[in-house]
């Protein structure tokens, strides 16, 4: 339990997928002008992060992992299909975000309407499939990849929203017209990395 | 080289920058980028995968049904991943060790599949290829900038060989540690998109 606190901790704070992995980067640019969107979409990344990683989890040690296949018979002991867990991978993501789409569509309108577009494009969002490559190279087991996939998800949403309120913001600040826009977003973000490096070392 | 040629190839490395103007593929882009040596693979990687995932997309670009493309693109993409990641674990084997996840992630760098879907889709095979690589250099031009002053001025070497001698070897350069951590690299690229826009005073954003 007390191990599953600090990966929870370690995966919000110390290793922001953000803002330490720089994972996600490209829809953390985009859709970071608003603090609302920003918050939607957080919370939508969040939901499938929570969803996929325990599934691939439970993907890549019954079915890709080397000898994983001896659940069907003793003859597929020592296959080893590692090499196709990007392909499956990214098959896992597709397909849950189309499900989880489906799903809010018909049981949450509300909430499927506010995340609109995004819903849609999270299946490529480098963070995604990110904590799910991480949870293979680290070996987590099913319980570890559950929190590890929520932990990340809430890291990346605390800094996209961040990143969105200091935007909002920075429409009152004077900046040099070469650097406004993506120039001083960067810079931005850098400051609010060094912000969350003060996190490092931290266990629970 | 006829003209457009030379224009679909060299406009992506300043003029329509894919990571300073497109805010495209910065996922993947930053991590690698401490040593000059990874920076300089995962470039190479990305030029392989983006050229021949424009050329094949463009190949089979008229038999591609519109409701299901992303998912066609997604899996040559991935399949070409692979394939590269694959030929750095057999032949450069520490170098795959430092990339680590950020070979797969090449599969959701948004330059491969913006390209395939924004050019490949409505160009010929060799436009495509050549549009390909000009956006993988466009990206190579951003990584190793990056990578040579975090490696020259972060441990005061360059390809691992000492360039600046540090003070714990005996020599005079204290190294900044700040540009080997995350910051460093968000500072840099921020500063090479403010050179760009004062060079190109025509990209600056209107907010």
């Amino acid at each position: 339990m007390q191990e599953l606190l600090s990966l929870a901790t370690k995966s919000i704070f110390v290793e922001n997928m953000a803002l330490a992995y720089f994972l996600g980067m490209c829809s953390f640019l985009a859709v970071s002008k608003k603090v609302e969107t920003a918050f939607g979409l957080g919370m939508a990344v969040t939901f499938v992060l929570a969803v996929t990683v325990p599934l691939n989890n439970l993907l890549y040690n019954y079915v890709l992992r080397e000898g994983a296949l001896s659940w069907i018979s003793d003859d597929m002991a020592s296959t080893d299909l590692s090499f196709l867990s990007f392909l499956a991978l990214i098959g896992t993501i597709a397909a849950s975000v189309q499900v989880v789409e489906m799903a809010l569509d018909k049981y949450a309108p509300a909430l499927y309407s506010a995340l609109g577009v995004f819903l849609p494009l999270i299946a490529v969002n480098c963070a995604i499939l990110g904590a799910s490559l991480f949870m293979v190279e680290r070996d987590y087991g099913l319980a570890e990849s559950a929190v590890f996939g929520v932990g990340s998800g809430i890291g990346w949403m605390l800094a996209i929203v961040a990143l969105a309120a200091l935007r909002e913001k920075m429409r009152y600040s004077n900046v040099p017209p070469a650097l406004r826009g993506l120039g001083i977003t960067f810079i931005l973000t850098g400051l609010m990395a060094i912000g969350f490096m003060a996190f490092a070392g931290i266990q629970l | 080289m006829s003209t457009k040629t030379k224009e679909v190839l060299l406009d992506p490395l300043l003029n329509n920058n894919p990571i300073a103007l497109q805010v495209l593929g910065i996922c993947s882009a930053l991590a690698v980028t401490t040593k000059l040596e990874t920076s300089v693979v995962m470039s190479l990687a990305v030029i392989a995968v983006t050229a021949l995932s424009n050329l094949s997309v463009s190949v089979i670009r008229n038999f591609i049904p519109p409701s299901i493309r992303i998912i066609v693109q997604l899996t040559i993409i991935a399949s070409l991943v692979i394939v590269t990641d694959q030929v750095l674990k057999a032949f450069l084997f520490d170098i795959s060790k430092q990339l680590s996840v950020f070979v797969g992630l090449i599969i959701t760098n948004c330059i491969v599949m913006g390209r395939a879907e924004a050019y490949a889709m409505a160009n010929p095979p060799t436009a495509s290829f050549i549009d390909g690589v000009g956006n993988g250099l466009g990206y190579s031009l951003v990584l190793i900038f990056v990578g040579f002053f975090r490696e020259l001025f972060g441990s005061g070497k360059l390809f691992g060989m000492s360039v600046l001698q540090l003070q714990t070897e005996g020599g005079w350069y204290n190294p900044n540690g700040l540009l080997v951590l995350a910051p460093g690299a968000f500072f840099l690229i921020g500063v090479f998109i403010w050179i760009n826009r004062v060079i190109k005073p025509d990209q600056v954003d209107a907010s």
